[in-house]
């Protein structure tokens, strides 16, 4: 009960900080927008070819977003020694992380809902048909990316060369979420949309594993 | 020092027995010719390189929680003697590949899980470099290298999913089955043998990251007075 | 200050080692402080005084050795007490107002009543016009403010202070010492770490030097308690 209020409060605070200077979503915005726009140069961006493309483009870009959305996650605390002041309040440090990695899946969520009709509009790939579809995918895909992220970023504040790290880190062991996040979208970007439960749970895997190992080892990457 | 040599020679020596098994005992494939036989080391470097990444959680895990520095050692060094091992894969697979199917890669389920565990431990052993405190960098690189072994059948399984759904190169079957009874014979003498290669290597990798400890140690000690 | 809601808590360091890799932070440190002592530490830089207290409020773990805190008649209490800490990093938000900062931490401690318990205390740090400003757009000492009410928020018994004044103009730092007087007065345990203030130095009531992470010298009353804090000058 104390975890979950205490993450609960912690969100709250990621929230209003980002909402307040809205500093991570521009950017990560704009970072996928250019991806996109500069993709456009690199096939023939016909409809066929979109169908064939679009859906490994759209996640590749968000994995490269995530991995530098997800850096000041944990710097930002030792600007002003706020880790330690967390960490004196909580009684358990794992709603630290539960508090980041729900709201960097949230940030994550809203850049890509943002983004798809962007997307479907550049591309010619009609997205309305399957969206609360794509929306869960985009959760699950979301969320896979923010429980490894925001433990890894918890690693990388702590080593030097920590921006160059952090991607080297975290794009190898992100292989299966683009595999199945991709995968996912693109079943649901065909003429005839197939739900794909097969990826989504392959995605909820992905997650409950890292979330597991995040809880039995995440509050060691926070002690001194 | 002596019964390191020793041990070191008879490794020297069932290794020349194994090359020699590969070589002259195995019969040649049919369909593929002499290039064949690269599989006997191929397939058990392969093999080896995984349990060499498992000894490495296993010491990952061990030091996460009883902070002695020897589990860190035997991280670092059996993380080391996998990528040697993973290399000798990644190179001697497009060897092979190259007369058998007319390419040199081929995005395959397993061939793929190599490259990608291959960046998974460059990242493990990279992180070591750039951490300064022994004690922090044995602590944050155990976790990660939890998180990169954990990742190890998520990539597999992911990639298989998605291969068996497109076309793909036909390879061998699984090590070892369906073998001729020589071949399988050799190729069991071979994973034995790097077996043995990789604990010995790991041993003495495992003795060289001691001493350094001890020396970094000291060297600190000797800073602060 | 706030009335005491507080009972007076004693703290035993007990063969304390610290290393950071080889390197030893701190070596066979046992030390008693009683409740309601005002202790100043001294000792250069990476004498051990910032581990000494970080491991007091248990932010840092030691690598072997126990830290235990006693009640007022000098008995180990099986929970530690809340434990109020102040160092030169303010430990608060800059993109949140002080009054946010104080109800995030207050919130996360549990503390009954928040927003009442958050106005009292930045009434007390005298901030409660400013309540509604971001911490970025407050000076040095503002700041150290909102840091001392945030830090005694749960009603510390032992209050930690690492270096808090470093960078506080004349006047934050005789409104420092003027608060942990306050503090001192009110029977709390305060030990401190110094870094050439005289005027919070003259307030410690014990004096330790602290030299390559052992305590050197040790003492209550004489000439070489103020050579000890002398050194703290320095």
């Amino acid at each position: 009960m104390a975890l979950l209020s205490n993450t609960a409060v912690l969100l709250g605070k990621e929230l209003r900080t980002e909402f307040r200077s809205r500093e991570l979503l521009t950017t990560t915005v704009v970072f996928i927008l250019t991806i996109v726009v500069l993709f456009s140069f690199t096939f023939d961006p016909s409809v066929n070819e979109s169908r064939r493309f679009g859906p490994g483009l759209l996640w590749l870009a968000f994995l490269f977003a995530a991995s530098l959305m997800l850096q000041p996650c944990f710097l930002r605390e030792q600007t002003n020694d706020t880790l330690s002041a967390l960490r004196l309040s909580v009684n358990d440090p794992f709603a630290i992380f539960l508090a980041k990695l729900a709201a960097n899946t949230l940030f994550l969520l809203l850049t890509q809902v943002l983004l798809l009709p962007v997307f479907s509009i550049l591309y010619n790939v009609p997205v309305l048909g399957a969206f609360p579809q794509l929306i869960l995918v985009m959760f699950m895909g979301s969320l896979g990316l923010s429980v490894t992220g925001t433990a890894l970023s918890a690693i990388s504040a702590q080593a030097r060369m920590r921006e160059l790290l952090l991607p080297l880190l975290l794009l190898p062991l992100l292989t299966p979420v683009l595999i199945a996040s991709t995968e996912a979208t693109a079943s649901l970007l065909v003429l005839n949309p197939i739900m794909p439960w097969k990826w989504l749970g392959f995605l909820l895997g992905f997650d409950v594993v890292f979330l597991t190992a995040l809880w039995l080892f995440g509050e060691y990457l926070l002690e001194e | 020092m002596k019964k390191r040599i020793l041990i070191a020679a008879v490794v020297v020596i069932l290794m020349s027995f194994a090359a020699y098994a590969a070589l002259f005992v195995a019969p040649t494939e049919s369909k593929m010719g002499t290039i064949q036989r690269i599989f006997y080391l191929h397939a058990p470097s392969g093999m080896v390189a995984l349990l060499s990444f498992f000894v490495c959680f296993v010491g990952n895990l061990a030091y996460v929680f009883t902070r002695k520095p020897k589990w860190d050692w035997l991280g670092v060094s059996a993380a080391e003697v996998g990528m040697a091992f993973c290399t000798v894969l990644i190179l001697t697979g497009p060897i092979w590949a190259h007369p058998v199917w007319g390419i040199w890669w081929t995005w395959d389920a397993r061939l793929t899980l190599t490259f990608v565990l291959w960046l998974l431990y460059t990242s493990y052993l990279l992180l070591r470099t750039l951490v300064e405190d022994p004690d922090r960098r044995a602590l944050i690189s155990a976790i990660y290298g939890i998180f990169a072994f954990l990742d190890v059948p998520l990539v597999y399984g992911s990639i298989r999913w998605w291969r068996t759904q497109h076309p793909q190169p036909v390879i061998m079957g699984g090590s070892g089955s369906g073998l001729e009874p020589t071949m399988a014979r050799v190729f069991w003498f071979w994973f034995l043998n790097l077996v043995i290669l990789m604990i010995f290597l790991i041993h003495e990798r495992y003795a060289l990251e001691a001493m350094r400890g001890e020396v970094q140690s000291i060297e600190r000690e000797a800073e602060a007075a | 200050m706030t009335p005491a809601s507080f009972s007076p808590t004693g703290i035993r360091f007990e063969n304390i080692d610290k290393r950071y890799g080889g390197l030893y932070a701190l070596r066979r440190v046992s030390l008693e402080v009683p409740a309601g002592e005002c202790v100043a530490f001294a000792g250069r830089n990476g004498s051990g005084k910032t581990t000494l207290l970080r491991i007091a409020a248990r932010l840092a773990r030691p690598s072997s050795g126990t830290v235990n805190f006693l009640n007022g008649s000098g008995e180990k209490l099986a929970t530690p007490p809340p434990a109020g800490f102040v160092a030169h990093a303010t430990m608060v938000y800059d993109e949140l107002t002080a009054e946010e900062n104080m109800l995030l931490f207050a919130r996360l401690q549990g503390i009954a009543k928040p927003t009442a318990r958050a106005e009292t205390l930045l009434a007390e740090v005298g901030l409660l016009e400013r309540r509604n400003s971001l911490v970025r757009t407050f000076s040095r000492g503002m700041r150290q403010r909102v840091a001392i009410a945030r830090a005694l928020l749960n009603e510390p018994a032992v209050i930690l202070l690492d270096e808090p004044t470093t960078g506080l103009d004349p006047q934050g730092t005789s409104w420092f010492a003027q608060t942990v007087r306050q503090l001192r007065d009110s029977g709390r345990t305060v030990l401190m770490s110094l870094h050439g203030e005289s005027e919070v130095s003259t307030l410690a009531t014990r004096a330790i030097r602290l030299d390559a992470g052992a305590v050197v010298a040790d003492t209550r009353t004489g000439a070489n308690f103020r050579s000890i804090l002398a050194f703290a000058n320095a």
